[in-house]
């Protein structure tokens, strides 16, 4: 298929602005190297007019992927970026896991971009010497063009893409080493203008020709079905084709538009089976969690003995609610089921899970399940999970038309994933000088991924050593877990167990530096002072890189200078994702509340791609943060989850969103995770300040409860 | 159903639907115009903001007989000659993020600056905080903001 036709073949839908085209399906490359295009690896064609396509394999659901994904490339290609073109990859073979998640699609896809774009360009340029005949290595190449470096000749790659194709691929092309020219630079984001007029297309604004609207009744009994239904009244609201048991669990209802849709699933009358749970509630939950701690605990990283030490003892719990991803664009799918295949388009996180499970609900296989990502708005983790998708492929196929499923923010807070609640306890040993001789953390919690049916390691829940390391230099350590069950479905949000695991641990190093009366950025940085490496799960921290946060964000927010009468301030650190963060929140009292008015956010991120992008990424997990620090809470009571909407469950707005400082520590590591890290410290260093000003210790979020 | 005239962007729509139908699905289902969001439902998160007959308006709860015979705008109108200042600083600014609250940010401060071209930050604060951004982009917002007040802005 030559270039043009495969154009052609990936549809019209969202000419987004200047530089961002999305294709919404990706052929196998196999057709598109055929004749003039140059397409050496599955991220990257170069047609003979200049145009360069970089292929995006993972979701943008705002974290920047379509602009700094494509900066990686870019950067090897030698490419001038007035001249890139984004495809979004839908789900596909060849790109490996499309998970977006884990902070993971910068750290996880650099090495293949910078190889995908280092092969284009050594070709290009063995290209150009075939064409002067000359010696590959007297040419070299910038701004899309290959240079003969003694004489005036030069090729674009426009004009090098046909021969360059013909050539063997290079496996190991050399990768550059620093003197980046796009890479480290604050480039606008390439989805931005299509945001500000409103033609971005997100999963919610995509149609297809004769699309029918769908909603579901879902049982909002965790663990409760359909006992039976009466259609009738539902039936006679205008528009309505279909209402039908489309699960267990879920009615749909099946219109013309999405209101007459919403409107008749509200004139259903049905009658739940409520199930296992009906009276299961958030405070029997927690009940639950302190009498598991009788239980044996797995330990999952231990450094010397901590029962053999002696000493002064400190001792404190701190707990943490369900929380709700709450992202701004509810959840929503467009199915086609035609018979023997079906095309799905969905904002979604995990586009091949989507293709596994839809195939798997229809009868099909993965091969004949086509999955189209569109714009997410918003994802923290609520969409990793595929469920929009199998329901609308479900609908689909009892319809046998395209179909779009339309959840209502109800329907999102009370039928979702959620993060888990814990518990912590924490106890520590100081010497008399107050340094800790010992300190164990003991977490008792519901498992996310032994929920899903992921094995656990030895009894624990492997990702709570990743994204809860303790790298104190401590003589005597215990992180251990209690793996509780719980029928409350749980999900991976933002920074996932770190945000547990961070608020308590680093609470509890502040209350150690309280009891031992030193400052608190001084005991921290004490029990950091030897360069160490500490290797905690699958992860291996530097106490240097620690200390390098903390001192940044210590010396941006002015910690050595005394504040203004009435401010108080609190500083935690904490590293997950392979990134270390460091925050000094500032605060106020106003009626016994604190009232945050300056964060100050480091992050040793590794090699900073675009600090553009990286200031979004800070300033939005500091916010994110916040609410989770403040208010955010999931209560169940008689089994269901009592909050709806954003009147019961408040993201912070202006009014509450301090100024938030963003800063990063110059680096030339391999880049590392940067949506997730920010989030963990906030909440504890905010819980220190409000300490700091009034002497009382918060060990429950959220704080305004 | 029943047959509503709506003036949309400048033009002329008649449209059939169900009296009670919000705006808001007029004006993305019957009308394809899907920047304006549905975010709550329930005018609480303002994603759905428009203006009608110059007032910013929570299209999901107006009611489409409400707006009948209005003059409506959305944000695909707001730039009567290419790019309002608002969407040009929010460019400048690069201020989304995921973007899906946008629209009705951009909707708000249009609003705003109608009424108060040079607002305090207090002024765009208080005016500001009808509307949620999961993304956390206030700080850009608040610039963005004050960049098109002191170009002159509100025009």
């Amino acid at each position: 298929m030559s270039s043009l036709s495969r154009r052609a073949f990936l549809g019209t839908s969202a000419a987004a602005g200047a530089g961002v085209a999305i294709g919404f399906y990706l052929p196998s490359r196999a057709h598109a190297e055929a004749e003039v295009a140059f397409s050496p690896n599955a991220y990257l064609t170069i047609t003979p007019d200049g145009k360069i396509t970089i292929v995006v394999a993972r979701s943008e659901m705002g974290q920047g992927v379509w602009t700094s994904l494509p900066m990686i490339l870019a950067e090897e290609l030698e490419a001038d970026w007035k001249q890139i073109t984004i495809e979004q990859a839908g789900a596909s073979t060849l790109f490996g896991d499309q998970g977006t998640g884990g902070s993971a699609s910068v750290r996880t896809t650099w090495d293949p971009m910078r190889k995908a774009g280092a092969q284009a360009r050594e070709m290009l340029i063995s290209a150009a010497a075939q064409e002067w005949s000359v010696a590959p290595a007297s040419c070299k190449a910038a701004s899309s063009f290959v240079m003969h470096s003694t004489s005036s000749r030069k090729l674009s790659y426009g004009a090098l893409a046909t021969k360059a194709g013909k050539l063997p691929v290079p496996d190991n092309p050399p990768l550059k080493h620093g003197a980046y020219k796009i890479v480290g630079r604050p480039i606008p984001r390439l989805d931005t203008p299509s945001k500000v007029n409103g033609s971005a297309i997100y999963g919610m604004d995509f149609r297809v020709p004769g699309m029918q609207y769908a909603a579901l009744a879902r049982c909002e009994s965790i663990g409760g079905k359909v006992a039976g239904f009466d259609a009738t009244a539902a039936q006679q609201v205008p528009g309505v084709s279909l209402v039908g048991k489309i699960s267990d669990s879920a009615v749909a209802v099946v219109a013309d538009s999405t209101w007459n849709a919403i409107k008749a699933r509200r004139a259903l009358k049905i009658t739940w089976d409520e199930g296992p749970n009906k009276n299961l509630s958030s405070t029997a939950i927690l009940d639950s969690l302190q009498n598991a701690d009788d239980r044996k605990a797995v330990k999952f990283f231990t450094v010397g003995d901590v029962s053999k030490v002696s000493g002064r003892k400190i001792e404190a719990s701190y707990q943490l609610p369900f929380m709700a991803h709450a992202p701004m664009e509810p959840g929503n799918t467009t199915a086609h089921f035609r018979g023997t295949e079906c095309e799905i388009w969905s904002p979604t996180q995990v586009p091949q899970d989507c293709r596994d499970n839809v195939a798997q609900v229809l009868g099909l296989k993965p091969e004949k399940v086509k999955v189209n990502i569109t714009l997410l708005g918003g994802g923290f983790g609520r969409r990793l999970e595929y469920d929009y998708a199998v329901e609308a492929a479900l609908v689909s196929k009892a319809i046998h038309a395209p179909v779009k499923v339309v959840w209502t923010r109800e329907d999102d807070m009370r039928c979702s994933t959620y993060r888990p609640l814990s518990l912590h306890k924490l106890s520590a040993t100081l010497d008399e000088d107050g340094w800790p001789l010992a300190i164990t953390h003991r977490i008792i919690t519901p498992s996310i991924n032994g929920q899903k049916g992921s094995q656990l390691t030895n009894g624990a829940d492997p990702d709570l050593a990743d994204q809860g390391p303790l790298i104190y230099l401590v003589p005597n350590l215990s992180l251990e877990s209690i793996i509780t069950e719980t029928p409350v479905p749980l999900g991976w949000m933002r920074s996932v167990y770190a945000l547990q695991t961070g608020f308590a641990s680093e609470s509890f190093l502040d209350e150690l530096a309280a009891a031992a009366r030193k400052d608190p950025l001084e005991y921290r940085l004490h029990l950091l002072a030897k360069d160490e490496e500490v290797k905690c799960g699958g992860s291996t921290w530097s106490t240097a890189r620690m200390r390098g946060v903390l001192q940044l964000a210590a010396e941006k927010a002015g910690w050595s200078k005394p504040l203004p009468a009435g401010r108080y301030r609190g500083i935690a650190c904490f590293g997950s994702f392979n990134s270390y963060a460091a925050e000094v929140v500032e605060i106020s009292m106003e009626k016994g509340e604190p009232r945050v008015q300056r964060v100050v956010s480091a992050l040793d991120c590794g090699t900073v791609v675009n600090p553009n992008i990286l200031e979004q990424q800070i300033q939005g997990g500091v916010i994110y943060a916040l609410t989770n620090a403040l208010r955010a809470q999931i209560t169940i009571d008689k089994g269901r989850v009592v909050q709806g909407n954003f009147d019961d469950y408040q993201p912070i707005r202006m009014n509450e969103a301090p100024v938030v400082e963003a800063y990063f520590v110059p680096s030339t590591e391999p880049p590392t995770g940067a949506g997730e890290p920010p989030v963990p410290p906030l909440a504890p260093a905010l819980c220190n300040a409000i300490y700091s000003a009034s002497k009382k210790r918060i060990r429950a979020l959220p704080i305004l409860s | 159903m029943a047959t509503f005239t709506l003036h949309v962007n400048g033009n002329q729509k008649t449209v059939d639907v169900s009296p009670d139908t919000p705006l808001l699905w007029v004006l993305r289902d019957t009308l394809q115009l899907t920047g304006t969001k549905f975010g709550c439902g329930a005018g609480l998160c303002g994603a759905c903001g428009v203006h009608v007959d110059g007032a910013l308006t929570r299209s999901c709860t107006m009611q489409v007989s409400q707006a009948a015979g209005k003059n409506i705008k959305t944000i695909e109108g707001l730039g009567a000659n290419g790019l309002h200042p608002l969407q040009q600083a929010w460019i400048a600014e690069d201020v989304p993020q995921c973007g899906y609250c946008q629209s009705g940010q951009i909707m708000a401060a249009a609003s705003l600056l109608a009424k108060t071209p040079h607002p305090s930050d207090d002024e765009i604060t208080e005016y500001m905080s009808g509307n949620i951004c999961r993304c956390g982009t206030y700080d850009r917002i608040r610039r963005a903001i004050r960049r098109a007040s002191n170009a002159g802005g509100a025009k």
